[in-house]
């Protein structure tokens, strides 16, 4: 479903992303862990073409991510993607965040954009709140609409970019919840995050990174029992310690 | 001390006044103001686009406009515009478009360099985030302006754009130099008729006064109800 090829990426004076390759299968969850600033975040989003990269290729349901042909606003429609920071339209109502783009970039009817909208919406336990602001909602509600909105679109793939770095701890659950149940029903998932719980309960494999590169690629039980680099050793033995 | 004074002259001429004179002024403003933020936001958005054939250009109009005096710009405009017409259209003679065209086109013109710098700000001050999610959508670079990126830079610069507005107003008073019968045209006018010069450039100096103070007190209420809860 999603294949990296070597993807490395550079900024001015510094190389972000170097020779990363992984797959993901359909119906896979696969969740992308390592230290801040070791690239993570940056090689989601060039999944779905929001960060380019200079070398390398990236696909995904077999189209090409960086052609330059490719008509990446057609593409990004068909994936979902969940940002750290919600980036709910805080101008637009709960509902018209589900609707708009179901209705400006897949021509659906309105009716039909508010029905699946509200659908969604009562499937993570919002619906209560369809015709509130996002400003007038916590920050893991906020997330769940979010969550709502991506999958409004029938995405063949859901990203997720560090969903609940920004949370309360007491808000984490109900939007993990809402992942997992998704995960359970076989979408295509690529998490970001680090929270180690998830991974080991949903994961099929985890993807390890460390400054840029992909260091350890294996089965969540694999990776979690006896992981082969020194790096995920120590990266585990810090966050697991607790 | 007003004892001199005849402020009569102001009651016999207020039709005149705000019937011939506040009416272009305010047609004038409203105008230059819609003119003014729909091309304002063409050259923001040229010359926020990283694009150099295009925000060159943006940057360089929006600083040539901004660093010559409006009195200037409306003199050109006067004398430009006929011929200006005569080489788009192709005609024989200069197109004579008369005071009011002319002075609307001036200030079209020169106010959208100032709403383009609003909006500018406007648009980044929008987290890069929106304009991700919205991508992430499958959103256009149009939609995400149209639908998300714009709604929100005006609702968060309304504020200012009708501060800019209210000076505006007040700059349409220059267009007198073209002898035109704007508010401050026409107190003009009547004032050398009457003789009456203190008298009028008073009156007129007050109702300025009241329109622009009543219009930012109103926007500064605007201000506390339209902001965004984030």
């Amino acid at each position: 479903m999603i294949t990296l090829s070597k993807v490395s990426k550079w900024y001015p004076n510094f190389q972000v992303l170097k020779n990363c390759s992984t797959h993901i299968e359909k119906g896979e969850v696969v969740v992308v862990c390592g230290p801040s600033g070791s690239g993570k975040s940056t090689l989601i989003k060039c999944v779905n073409g929001l960060e380019p990269f200079q070398e390398g290729s990236i696909t995904v349901a077999g189209i090409s991510v960086n052609d330059p042909k490719t008509d990446l606003p057609k593409l990004r429609a068909r994936i979902g993607m969940v940002f750290q920071h919600f980036e709910l339209f805080p101008h637009l109502t709960v509902m018209r965040n589900l609707e708009l783009a179901q209705i400006k970039v897949l021509g659906r009817k309105q009716g039909e954009a508010a029905a699946k909208g509200m659908r969604l919406l009562d499937r993570v336990g919002l619906s209560a709140h369809a015709r509130k602001y996002p400003g007038e909602l916590s920050g893991g509600q906020q997330q769940r609409v979010a969550i709502a909105r991506a999958l409004a679109m029938d995405p063949i793939a859901m990203l997720f970019d560090e969903p609940t770095s920004a949370l309360d701890p007491e808000m984490i659950n109900e939007v993990l919840d809402v992942m997992v149940a998704l995960a359970k029903e076989g979408m295509t998932m690529m998490v970001v995050t680090h929270e180690m719980g998830f991974a080991r309960r949903v994961a099929h494999r985890v993807v390890f990174m460390d400054r840029g590169e992909i260091v350890e690629d294996a089965p969540t039980a694999e990776f979690f029992g006896k992981p082969r680099s020194e790096r995920a050793q120590l990266f585990l033995s810090k966050i697991l310690q607790h | 001390m007003f004892a001199d004074f005849d402020f009569e002259v102001i009651v016999r001429s207020l039709p005149y006044l705000f019937y011939d004179g506040m009416t272009f002024t305010l047609m004038l403003t409203a105008l230059a103001t819609c003119g003014g933020i729909f091309f304002g936001t063409l050259l923001a958005m040229m010359r926020l686009s990283g694009f150099a054939p295009l925000s060159l250009p943006a940057a360089s109009y929006v600083n040539l406009m901004r660093s010559v005096p409006l009195v200037l710009v409306i003199f050109w405009f006067y004398f430009l515009v006929p011929f200006i017409g005569q080489w788009v259209t192709g005609a024989s003679q200069p197109i004579q478009v008369g005071a009011f065209v002319s002075s609307l086109v001036t200030f079209t013109l020169f106010e959208a360099a100032y709403f383009a710098e609003i909006m500018r700000a406007g648009i980044q001050s929008i987290p890069r985030g929106q304009v991700g999610a919205a991508q992430a959508l499958g959103m256009t670079y149009l939609q995400t302006m149209g639908y998300i990126v714009l709604p929100q830079a005006f609702r968060n610069m309304l504020p200012v754009l009708l501060t800019q507005t209210i000076v505006l107003f007040q700059d349409t008073s220059l267009v007198y130099v073209l002898s035109i019968t704007d508010f401050l045209g026409a107190a003009s006018k009547i004032a050398q008729r009457d003789g009456r010069l203190v008298e009028m450039y008073l009156f007129a100096a007050l109702v300025y006064f009241v329109i622009s103070f009543v219009a930012s007190l109103l926007v500064r209420r605007l201000q506390r109800r339209v902001a965004i809860i984030r």
